[in-house]
């Protein structure tokens, strides 16, 4: 006799089966009932969201108004706000400051110098932690001098300095605004999951039709990008300031505002240091999406090379991406780590309290006045560089002639027996079979509500028309996603049981985090050039580093008490593993491959790079075509697969949780 | 000074405090007058206060003694309003806190009151000095003035020299110091220490609770102290109110306590500590003026003047505050106090 949740699991199992076979033949099975529609939505039932979405955003653009204001102004308004401190920053740092227009342009001040701004991050990185970060950010930004990256890079830097702060203070400001009023939070929670589930690309298109092409748009998108995180963070550090801190603070008399500003937010600074650094990330990690709707430097230089097949040189601006996003990040670390650790304050004259500003400001000053007789001081000489491009397209030569046999057999193989039928299925499943199985798959996780948002979701996208995209969407994330599992879960287990082998994991996948998701990108299409095969390398790259985490942090935070029953009951290692650790660790590795599923679907339009034909391409056709109303409903449609599948893996995570007891 | 010999007025009262937990908690205490715990169980509600009225006298070291749980900490905070209180009323000088507006209540937590936590409640990125200042920063005070008076009673807890410390340079007692001297550098009259030994090793413990008696021989705040130990509470308290699931069982002087325990809970709790810790000399006093020699004071505790008693062959007179002879106490007495609280030790 089976018990119940014995028999529905076979229940469900079998559902699966039977699925993956009606999938299989479903093309036939279509052919033979002469039921097309099974397979394939009705044209004549789709209704044309983006011709309505694309008329009213026209309408916006150049109809709507309150009163004499219109939105157009609006726009402009915050474009003029944000383009004022960027051209300041891009002066500074690329451009230098000029007078006039055109050809009657007259120079006056020449940008900061590369020697400056070099010696400011060494600076820096010694007042942060001590001289060895000092050296590794000097390494970074002399690397970016003499690998002949330097004026992208510092174009990149000059927005990344507009975006972080903007990004940061809003955050912080909309943090504390959810935190004090309940009202605050209730509007914002919503949205701040909707954001976190929505690929970015969904809202690229409205905001290049709204902003123009250009880098305030694409500031304006890395803004929007980068800013809800810390939005989450600010709440949670204010939620976790310590009870008696905040019951202190009121006790002693403090106005609201300086309960805020004088007790809750400086006493979580560190953890609100940590949302800063993530912002940071996000902002590098937007660079070369940016540059699609107008973003200069280092992002345009990587996608200018992807879309030449440019190896070389979109590998060199690509690892000067990275080089740059390491100093930045561990500089911001450092600092976030500074701000727990104040000195006694230093006595004596501003001079010898401030060495390191008077050492720069001294330099600053030296570089603009003898850089009028030496350029040297200004620029690094162009002589001097070294480019690596010729050497990464010898090496990929050399590879692809000696062998482009190993690696296409490998990309047959994977084709063959892996990807190829997975897309079969997929495209394969009739949808009404597909929206019911979500639908019923809802009210088991998570009861009629769940049940009714897939059932509404999925039914959108039917009804949009682009099912078939749709599907080979999550057939590349299915197949990705199952690929980055079945590496990511063991690799997390080994890191949380091996010190060894955990250290090593980690450094891995802190490297793998740090690179901007492009850059994954150049080197898979450098040796199996583009292509489904490679677009899912590209994916599981990106997508790894969350299963790896939630795995190792499931498993080591396993209880000790129930291992060591494990033990006095005589288990193996492996029986332990079997039955205690990895059974506790459930939920967390739900949770893992839920976020593996979400970087996987914000990896898609990138991939479009790469030739896939699903519905990041078709964002990807909307952007250069400046398309809002295809753009927004092919991004929503990526969104609502996102919702769902989040949705339901949440679900089963806390069905697991309130199984173990562990929540209730 | 026992509260009962004279009256003085109250400092700090509350009637009829109730603190719910629970959906309309506030209708449901209006439609009922005094909800029993089953009432309450019924609509759902959890009651962490229940129907709690004190006098806390001025100059007064009033404990609330209770395990946790007990809803102790929820009352002192009712009772400094950093929690609504469902329902009831709580004077302050004559005020009502509850109905005090925003401006009102900052005014007199600025200047009236002053809290000491159990965790110290210190903020990590002030040096100790500017930890302390910090109540007279929030009020705007001056610079030069707010820094002498903080240096004034960070010497006052014993800390001078430390003033450029951060606080998690600092051992827990020392950081409990910086908690106390910041909690008095506003002069407050009224004083809330929230289990304010209960992180601290035992040996500390005891320095701090002899530390603090010696600064409130000098200030004479009015104070309210919460702790879960009630040896703690005999020590320190004028009075003491025990509390249970949200109510106040019993409040008396420790020696009441000891010797009429209003419920089997105060008992359990009372069995443990020596009789002669907490008995004065005028509890086991007998009123014939027979004694000899240099006289023992009738508010003496037994245990301090124990030694001095046994030793002397006949009884010894027993003087009130004035001096005056109002009877004697003899060694048979002592002894058997003595003893019979051995037997439970």
């Amino acid at each position: 006799m089976k018990t119940r949740g014995e028999r529905q699991t076979l229940f469900v199992w079998m559902l699966i089966i039977a699925t993956i076979i009606i999938g299989y033949y479903g093309r036939d099975l279509a052919k033979l009932l002469d039921a097309r529609w099974l397979i394939k939505f009705p044209s004549a039932w789709v209704i044309r969201f983006n011709v309505e979405i694309s008329a009213a955003m026209k309408w916006l653009v150049e109809d709507a108004a309150i009163g004499p204001i219109s939105f157009t102004d609006v726009t402009r308004g915050i474009a003029w706000l944000i383009e004022q401190p960027y051209q300041l920053s891009l002066a500074l740092l690329a451009d230098g400051f000029i007078v006039g227009q055109g050809a009657e342009a007259v120079p006056v001040l020449p940008a900061i110098s590369w020697i400056v701004v070099t010696t400011a991050v060494i600076a820096l990185g010694q007042y942060c932690r001590d001289w060895g970060l000092a050296a590794l950010v000097g390494a970074c930004f002399l690397y970016l001098a003499v690998f002949g990256q330097w004026d992208s890079a510092m174009v990149t830097l000059a927005s990344v300095i507009i975006a972080v702060p903007i990004g940061a203070g809003g955050g912080l400001l909309l943090g504390i605004w959810a935190y004090r009023h309940p009202v605050g939070e209730r509007i914002l929670s919503p949205i701040l999951d909707l954001m976190q589930t929505i690929p970015i690309f969904a809202y690229l298109v409205p905001i290049l039709f709204m902003f123009g092409f250009g880098p305030v748009s694409a500031l304006v998108a890395t803004i929007i990008y980068a800013t809800p995180p810390m939005v989450r963070i600010t709440t949670l550090a204010l939620k976790s300031v310590d009870p008696e801190i905040l019951d202190f603070g009121r006790m002693v008399g403090t106005t609201r505002r300086q309960l805020t500003w004088r007790v809750l937010v400086p006493s979580s600074s560190q953890t609100l240091m940590v949302g800063v650094n993530q912002v940071i990330m996000l902002t590098l990690n937007m660079v070369i999406i940016a540059s699609m709707i107008g973003a200069g430097g280092l992002g345009f230089d990587v996608l200018a090379a992807l879309r030449r097949l440019d190896i070389g040189a979109g590998f060199e601006a690509g690892i000067a991406i990275v080089v740059l996003a390491i100093a930045v990040d561990r500089l911001s670390q450092a600092f976030a780590e500074r701000i727990g650790h104040i000195d006694r304050p230093v006595t004596g004259s501003w001079v010898s309290r401030h060495k390191r500003t008077t050492l720069v400001g001294v330099l600053l000053l030296l570089t603009w006045v003898l850089g009028q007789f030496s350029p040297l001081l200004l620029k690094y000489p162009e002589s001097q560089t070294i480019t690596t491009g010729v050497f990464w397209n010898d090496t990929v030569k050399y590879l692809n002639v000696n062998y482009f046999d190993a690696l296409e057999a490998l990309k047959i193989f994977f084709l063959t027996w892996f990807l190829l039928p997975i897309k079969k299925v997929m495209l394969g499943i009739p949808w009404p079979l597909a929206i019911v199985l979500l639908s019923l798959l809802g009210w088991r996780a998570g009861g009629w509500k769940l049940a009714l948002l897939c059932l509404g979701l999925s039914g959108l996208i039917a009804v949009s028309g682009l099912w078939a995209k749709a599907m080979v969407t999550v057939y590349l994330c299915g197949a990705s996603v199952i690929l980055a599992t079945v590496i990511g879960i063991p690799l997390g287990v080994l890191a949380a049981l091996n010190r060894h082998a955990g250290t090593a994991i980690n450094l891995f996948i802190d490297t793998l985090q740090t690179l901007p998701s492009f850059v994954y990108l150049i080197p898979v299409v450098m040796l199996f050039r583009v292509g489904d095969f490679t677009a899912m390398i590209a994916i599981v790259l990106y997508a790894l580093a969350p299963a790896v985490r939630y795995a190792a942090h499931g498993v080591r935070s396993v209880s000790k008490d129930l291992i060591e029953a494990g033990q006095v009951s005589g288990c193996t290692r492996w029986q332990l593993l079997r039955h205690i650790r990895l059974p506790m660790a459930l939920p967390q590795i739900l949770l893992g491959l839920n976020q593996t599923i979400m970087l996987a679907l914000s990896m898609l339009v990138i991939t479009a790079l790469v030739g896939t034909r699903d519905l990041g391409q078709e964002v990807y056709i909307a952007l250069t075509k400046a398309d809002t109303g295809r753009g927004l409903v092919a991004g929503l449609a990526i969104a609502f697969i996102a919702i769902i599948a989040d949705r339901l893996l949440k679900a089963g995570a806390r069905n697991a949780r309130i199984r173990f007891g562990l929540e209730s | 000074m026992r509260s009962s010999s004279m009256k003085p007025k109250a400092k700090l009262s509350c009637s009829d405090v109730w603190k719910l937990y629970g959906a309309d908690s506030e209708t449901f205490l209006k439609n009922r007058a005094s909800p029993g715990g089953e009432d309450l169980e019924r609509a759902g509600l959890v009651g962490a206060v229940r129907n709690v009225s004190l006098d806390i006298s001025e100059g007064e070291i009033f404990v609330i003694m209770g395990l946790s749980g007990s809803g102790k900490s929820t009352l002192v905070r009712c009772l400094s309003r950093l929690i609504e209180p469902t329902g009831g009323e709580v004077l302050f000088d004559g005020v009502d806190l509850l109905r005090a507006s925003e401006r009102e209540l900052i005014e007199i937590r600025r200047h009236k009151m002053g809290m000491v936590f159990q965790h110290f409640a210190l903020l990590p990125h002030l040096s100790v000095l500017q930890n302390v200042m910090f109540p007279l920063t929030v009020q705007a005070v001056g610079k030069v003035e707010a820094e002498e008076k903080a240096r004034d009673v960070v010497e006052l807890v014993g800390l001078k020299g430390r003033e450029g410390n951060f606080p998690r340079e600092l051992s827990g007692g020392q950081q409990q110091r910086v908690g106390i001297a910041r909690s008095l550098v506003t002069e407050p009259d009224l004083w809330f220490l929230d289990e304010p030994f209960s992180a601290l090793d035992p040996l500390i413990r005891r320095e701090m609770q002899d530390e603090f008696l010696s600064l409130q021989a000098r200030l004479h705040k009015t104070i309210v102290f919460i702790t879960h130990d009630f040896d703690e509470a005999v020590r320190l308290a004028d009075r003491i109110a025990i509390m249970k699931d949200g109510e106040v069982i019993q409040i008396a002087t420790p020696e009441v306590l000891v010797m009429n325990p209003a419920t089997d809970y105060v008992a359990e709790f009372t069995r443990h500590i020596p009789r002669s810790k907490v008995l004065t000399v005028a509890g086991l006093m007998k009123p014939e003026l027979k004694g000899k020699g240099v006289p023992v004071a009738a508010s003496d505790r037994i245990s301090n003047v124990a030694k001095h008693i046994i030793a002397s062959d006949e009884p010894l007179p027993v003087a009130d505050e004035t001096g005056r002879i109002i009877g004697s106490v003899d060694r048979v007495t002592v002894a058997g106090t003595l003893f019979e609280s051995g037997k439970t030790q």
